[in-house]
């Protein structure tokens, strides 16, 4: 077999070229950090959620940021609120941008983040076909919109990812007396972007979710046939608070790099670049700033 | 943390229903596709090995090609064309199991046919060429030819499913990862992780491994059966 010899052959190879791929990695590496620190300085991670990041809000932030503190990089992970939390208790993330005022204060709590604050709300909708076979439209609550989707059994897809939307959902099933679990309700364990193609795309007609407003109207080119039907229940509510990881967790997180950002955001500066996106392609902004509030 | 993952995923092998579901779908899936890319891949990687012919060395250029499929790739375009959108939406098949097995297919079929090409490439002319004048009909030769040849053929299946069975991409894309109907071992994994529950995922990166280990110890001995006889 001629494999043996190939295989020695290779290994003597990789033995003669590994002292200079050394000597190579090396250099890059030392040039790599030296454009660093003429570049910029510390680098922030930001944990924050699909459902922000897929509305577009980030790319509007982070250059607006950029352009006032030059001397921090941010880098927004997107994940679940979920995973998002555990970011922060491993200290994996410096600042957290989520919507789970509950999982927040327990995480505070628990001594891994310093304390919540307030940077704006958005809404949830219930969304579906626009044909509305459930008749969500003239509900007079949240609840009772979807006790008709489960009287029917028509469609839902939920996240089912343990998201700060999953939560409000299910809040929603529970205050509506109702344990969704049939085959018309199906858990999908994903994003919001993806959640909505599956409702869009499942059974005859599509299916109901519940969507942050920001996601389904920066999709919404991309989801013909489906639209808002049910809005503005007070159970829809959408609090985003900022939580700078704690230090007496994580000694390696920057303090001051989580303390400019979340400043900034509560700036009238960060308030209005929050207040402005989205007013040119949707004519109304997707997220209310309220710092302070 | 990891200490306590590892104890609570093996709790969890050992009672959860659920986990066992999502593994048992996950092979029901995974090895529906490796037995029809064995069926489609097998025979046609006969042919094209025991055969010289005008355009084979682009042919199996194309094949290897194949071999290394972006999932993602596949998904997708399994995607667009179930897509209620796309041109078989009529068939309803998104975010189904059969949409799963045909986006596994896609990825199996040119391993299992590149590894079966070379394997028949590889059994000595002489073998064939002497069942031939023997009185042989081509399809005795042919089967003189996998059996020369089987320990690669088996080959093909078990990287076939080593492949399909660890792929996230194009199941995630086509299946949807519905609760107690496409979720499959890879994309729960991805799932609980977003989640930042590391138990249940490492669970079913356990058995993930397991299946793999069990594959080439297969594959090992094997190899081992036809060096002996």
């Amino acid at each position: 077999m001629q494999f043996s010899a190939y295989a020695r052959q290779g290994v003597r190879f990789a033995a003669r070229i590994l002292p200079a791929l050394l000597v190579v990695a090396a250099a890059m590496g030392s040039a790599g950090c030296s454009t660093d620190d003429n570049g910029a300085g510390a680098r922030l991670l930001v944990a924050s959620t699909t459902s922000t990041y897929d509305s577009g809000l980030f790319d509007a932030l982070l250059p607006a940021f950029k352009a006032a503190h030059p001397d921090y990089d941010v880098v927004v992970n997107a994940v679940g609120t979920g995973e998002a939390l555990k970011l922060g208790e491993s200290c994996d993330a410096d600042v957290l941008l989520v919507h789970a005022p509950a999982a927040e204060q327990e995480f505070v709590d628990a001594g891994f983040g310093v304390e919540r604050r307030r940077i704006m709300y958005n809404d949830f909708v219930i969304v579906g076909p626009e044909n509305d076979a459930a008749g969500v439209a003239s509900a007079d609550s949240a609840a009772e919109a979807f006790a008709r989707i489960a009287a029917g059994g028509f469609g839902f897809v939920s996240r089912g990812d343990d998201s700060g939307t999953n939560k409000a959902e299910l809040r929603i099933w529970e205050s509506a007396g109702l344990e969704p679990s049939d085959g018309w309700y199906r858990t999908v364990g994903q994003g919001m972007g993806a959640t909505l193609r599956i409702a869009l795309e499942t059974g005859a007609e599509g299916a109901y979710t519940l969507a942050d407003r920001g996601t389904f109207l920066s999709m919404r080119e991309n989801l013909p046939g489906m639209a808002i039907l049910f809005e503005g229940d007070p159970a829809l509510y959408n609090q985003y608070s900022a939580v700078a990881v704690d230090p007496g967790h994580c000694p390696e997180t920057d303090v001051a790099a989580a303390e400019t950002f979340i400043e900034w955001l509560e700036s009238d500066a960060g308030q209005q670049t929050i207040a402005d996106f989205g007013v040119d392609r949707y004519g109304r902004s997707l997220f209310v700033p309220n710092a302070g509030d | 943390m990891l200490r306590e993952s590892v104890s609570e995923a093996v709790r969890l092998l050992l009672t959860d229903a659920e986990v066992w579901s999502i593994i048992l779908r996950s092979l029901l899936v995974s090895g529906t596709a490796v037995l029809m890319a064995g069926l489609v891949g097998i025979p046609l990687g006969v042919v094209i090995g025991m055969h010289r012919f005008r355009g084979r060395g682009p042919l199996v250029s194309v094949i290897n090609t194949g071999m290394a499929l972006p999932p993602v790739v596949v998904g997708l375009v399994v995607f667009m064309l179930l897509s209620r959108s796309g041109p078989l939406g009529s068939l309803g098949l998104l975010y189904s199991k059969q949409a799963m097995v045909v986006a596994q297919l896609v990825l199996a079929v040119p391993l299992v046919l590149g590894i079966t090409v070379s394997g028949v490439s590889s059994v000595p002319r002489e073998a064939l060429t002497q069942a031939r004048s023997l009185g042989a009909s081509w399809l005795q030769t042919a089967l003189v030819a996998v059996s020369e040849a089987r320990v690669l053929l088996l080959v093909a299946i078990v990287a076939g499913m080593g492949r399909v069975i660890a792929e996230v991409g194009a199941v995630m894309m086509v299946g949807g990862n519905i609760t107690g109907e496409t979720q499959v071992m890879t994309t729960a994994i991805m799932e609980e992780v977003r989640k930042g529950n590391f138990a249940p995922a490492l669970a079913l990166g356990i058995i993930l491994l397991t299946i793999a280990f069990a594959a080439n110890g297969l594959m090992a001995r094997l190899e081992q059966r036809t060096i002996d006889t």
